[in-house]
C-alpha cells in the first residue's frame, strides 16, 4: 500500500511536469494546427536561462529563496517567450500558407538546429551542468511516505498555470481571438483579428510555459544538458495527443495519466526497461482507437 | 515504353555494379566504404520515396525497418556462417538479406494496416513512435546484444551487392509506380477522396507502398549490418529516419532521379565536412530549414512534373 501511494505521489509530480509542457504544445497546435517540435528545446533554453540568471541575481536576492526563485523563473519565462516569438517569426510565419508537412519538417529542422547549436562547445557544450537550487528543498515524511517540497511546488505551479491559461483562453479578449483564429483563420482575419499578433502571442505564452516547465524539470533532474528537453518533450506531446490535442484540460489529464503510468511501469521489475516504449505504445493505441484523444471531439473532414 | 525507362536503370545499375566489383580490389578502402554507404542510402531513400513521395504518406520510421532488417539478417549470418562452406556464403548472404527484408515487410504490414488510417502529422508521429518502439525493443533484447550492440557480423557486403540491390530497388519502385496498378499510388497522393470515389481503395495502396518500402529498408539494413560489421540500437534512432527523409525532400518527393542524387550527396556531405565536424549538424539543420523556405519541392526538380505520371 505504501509502495502504491509513493508511486502515486511520484507519478503525480512527474505527470504535472508533462502536463505543463503539454499545455504549450496544445496551445500552439490548437491555433496553428501543427506540432511545434522546437517546444522541447525552448524548455531546455528555459532551464539554461535560469542556470545563467540565478548566479547573476544572487548578489541582490539570496538563493535559494521564494522571491529569488520567482524572479529567476519570471525572467527565464520572458526570455523564452521572446525566443518562441522569434522562432515563429523567422521560421514558421513565412511558411504559414504552405502545406502542413512543410511546416512540420521545418519544425524538426528548427529543433535540430537549437539542439546542435547548444551542444557546440562555444555555446553550452554537450556536458551536463549542475542546476542551482532555486528553492529551499525539504522532504516531508508522512507515515512512511516521502514527499519532497519540490514535488508539491510542481503540482501547485502546474495547477496555477493551468487555471491561468484557462482564464486567458476563455475569459480575455486575446483568448477569444485565439479561439477565433483556431476555428477559422480567414474568417477571424475578416472580423478584424490581427492574426500575426495572436499567433505570436500564443507562441510567447506557450514558450513561457515551456520555460517554467524546464526549470521545474531541472529542479528534479540531476543536471541540465542541451538534449534534456527531448525525452520530456516527446512525452508531453504524447500527453497532449492522449488528452485531445488543442484541449487544455485534456493536456493536463493526459500529462497526469502518462506520468502515473510511467511511474508505475517503472516500479515493476521487467517492465522498467521498456519505460521509453510505454509512452509510444499508449500514443499508438490512442491514435488508433480514439484519434481525437480522450477529451477531444471527433471532427469530420470536409471535402 | 513505360517499362523501358525503369529497365534502363536496372540494366545500367547491374552492369555498373558488376563492372565496379571486378575492379574493386584496386580501390582505396576508404572510398570503397563510402561508395557502399552511398548505395545503401540510395536503397533507403528510393524505398522511402515510394511511401513519402509517390504515395504521400509521411513516414518517420524508416530507420526502424532498417533496424529490423539489419538485426534479422545479421543474426542469421552470425548463427549460420560457421556451418556453411565458403562457396555457399554468397547464398547465405542473399538469404539473410531476403530474410531481413521480409521481417521488415512483416513489421511494416503490422504497422501499416492500423496506422495508415491516420493522415499527415498524426501518421508522422505514429511512425516515429513505432520506430522508437522497435529501437527500445532491440535495446532490451539480450539475444542481439541489447544496448551494447551486435558485434562480429561477417563482412559480406561488397560494392557489387550494394549497387546491384540499389539497381533492383530503383527498378522495382520505378516499374511499380509506372505500372497500371501503380497509378493508384499517385492517385492516392494527389487526392485520396477523389481516388476512393474512383474505386481505388486508398488503404490497400498505402499498405502496399508501406510494405514494399519497409522490405527494401530491411534489405538496406542487412547490407549495412554486413558492411559496418557492428549494429547498435542508437544507430537507428529518430535522427537516422530524419536523414532519410531529408534525402527524399532534397531530391524532390516522387522524383526518383532527384532522390538518388540527393542520397549520394547527403552521404558524401558528412565526409566532406569531416574537418568541420562540430558544425556539421548545425549546417545540416539549417539546410533543412532553408530548403523548406526556398525550395520545398526539392533541390533537383527542374521542369514540370509530367501530368499524371511519376517522373523517373
Amino acid at each position: 500500500m505504501d509502495w502504491f501511494l509513493q508511486q502515486l505521489i511520484n507519478g503525480l509530480a512527474l505527470g504535472s511536469i508533462y502536463a505543463l509542457i503539454a499545455l504549450g504544445y496544445t496551445m500552439v497546435y490548437g491555433v496553428l494546427r501543427f506540432i511545434n517540435f522546437a517546444h522541447s528545446d525552448v524548455l531546455m533554453l528555459g532551464a539554461y536561462a535560469a542556470f545563467f540568471i540565478a548566479p547573476a541575481i544572487e548578489p541582490i536576492i539570496s538563493l535559494p529563496s521564494l522571491t529569488g526563485a520567482l524572479l529567476v523563473t519570471l525572467l527565464s519565462a520572458l526570455i523564452c517567450a521572446g525566443i518562441g516569438m522569434l522562432i515563429e517569426f523567422l521560421a514558421y510565419r513565412p511558411l504559414r500558407s504552405r502545406p502542413k508537412l512543410t511546416v512540420l519538417i521545418t519544425a524538426i529542422g528548427v529543433s535540430l538546429f537549437i539542439e546542435f547549436t547548444c551542444q557546440h562547445k562555444a555555446v553550452f557544450g554537450a556536458d551536463t551542468k549542475p542546476f542551482p537550487p532555486l528553492l529551499p528543498a525539504t522532504d516531508f515524511h508522512l507515515a512512511g511516505l516521502v514527499v519532497s517540497s519540490n514535488d508539491l511546488v510542481v503540482v501547485f505551479v502546474t495547477a496555477l498555470l493551468l487555471a491561468g491559461m484557462w482564464f486567458i483562453v476563455h475569459k480575455t479578449k486575446s483568448g477569444m481571438a485565439m479561439r477565433a483564429v483556431s476555428f477559422n483563420q480567414q474568417a477571424a482575419a475578416l472580423m478584424g483579428v490581427n492574426i500575426n499578433r495572436i499567433i505570436a502571442f500564443t507562441f510567447g505564452l506557450g514558450s513561457a510555459l515551456a520555460a517554467v516547465a524546464g526549470i521545474l524539470y531541472a529542479l528534479k533532474a540531476p543536471g541540465i544538458e542541451p538534449l534534456m528537453g527531448v525525452q520530456p518533450g516527446i512525452r508531453a506531446f504524447i500527453a497532449a495527443v492522449l488528452g485531445g490535442i488543442g484541449n487544455l484540460p485534456g493536456a493536463a489529464l493526459g500529462g497526469l495519466l502518462l506520468g502515473l503510468l510511467e511511474t508505475f511501469a517503472g516500479g515493476i521489475s521487467g517492465l522498467s526497461s521498456y519505460r521509453d516504449g510505454i509512452a509510444f505504445a499508449i500514443l499508438i493505441l490512442i491514435l488508433l482507437f480514439k484519434p481525437a484523444g480522450l477529451l477531444g471531439k471527433a471532427s469530420v473532414e470536409k471535402v | 515504353m513505360k517499362l523501358e525507362g525503369a529497365k534502363r536503370w536496372l540494366i545500367a545499375g547491374i552492369a555498373l555494379a558488376v563492372l565496379v566489383s571486378l575492379f574493386s580490389a584496386q580501390f582505396n578502402r576508404y572510398y570503397l566504404g563510402i561508395a557502399i554507404d552511398c548505395g545503401i542510402s540510395i536503397i533507403l531513400a528510393v524505398s522511402l520515396n515510394l511511401i513519402n513521395g509517390h504515395t504521400g504518406q509521411f513516414s518517420l520510421g524508416h530507420a526502424g525497418f532498417m533496424a529490423v532488417g539489419g538485426y534479422s539478417a545479421a543474426k542469421l549470418t552470425l548463427v549460420c556462417s560457421p556451418m556453411v562452406p565458403d562457396s555457399l556464403k554468397p547464398l547465405l548472404f542473399l538469404a539473410a538479406l531476403v530474410l531481413g527484408g521480409c521481417m521488415a515487410a512483416v513489421i511494416g504490414l503490422g504497422v501499416g494496416i492500423p496506422s495508415l488510417r491516420l493522415k499527415g502529422d498524426y501518421l508522422a508521429i505514429v511512425t516515429l513512435g513505432f520506430g522508437e518502439i522497435i529501437r527500445v525493443v532491440v535495446q532490451n533484447m539480450e539475444s542481439v546484444g541489447a544496448a551494447s550492440g551486435l558485434k562480429g557480423i561477417p563482412k559480406y557486403t561488397t560494392l557489387g551487392w550494394t549497387f546491384a540491390l540499389a539497381a533492383i530497388t530503383i527498378y522495382v519502385v520505378a516499374a511499380l509506380v509506372n505500372s497500371t496498378y501503380g497509378r493508384g499510388f499517385i492517385a492516392v497522393n494527389d487526392d485520396e477522396v477523389a481516388a476512393s470515389s474512383m474505386g481505388i481503395n486508398p488503404v490497400r495502396y498505402k499498405v502496399t507502398a508501406f510494405v514494399i518500402g519497409a522490405f527494401f529498408a530491411g534489405v538496406a539494413g542487412g547490407l549495412y549490418a554486413h558492411h559496418k560489421q557492428f549494429l547498435s540500437p542508437t544507430g537507428f534512432d529518430f535522427l537516422k529516419s530524419i536523414d532519410i527523409v531529408v534525402m527524399v525532400i532534397l531530391g524532390g518527393m516522387g522524383r526518383t532521379a532527384g532522390v538518388i542524387i540527393a542520397a549520394i550527396l547527403l552521404t558524401l556531405l558528412p565526409e566532406v565536412l569531416r574537418q568541420f565536424a562540430d558544425y556539421r549538424m548545425i549546417l545540416y539543420s539549417l539546410l533543412i530549414i532553408g530548403l523548406m523556405m526556398a525550395r520545398p519541392q526539392g533541390l533537383f526538380t527542374f521542369g514540370k512534373k509530367k501530368k499524371g505520371a511519376a517522373a523517373v
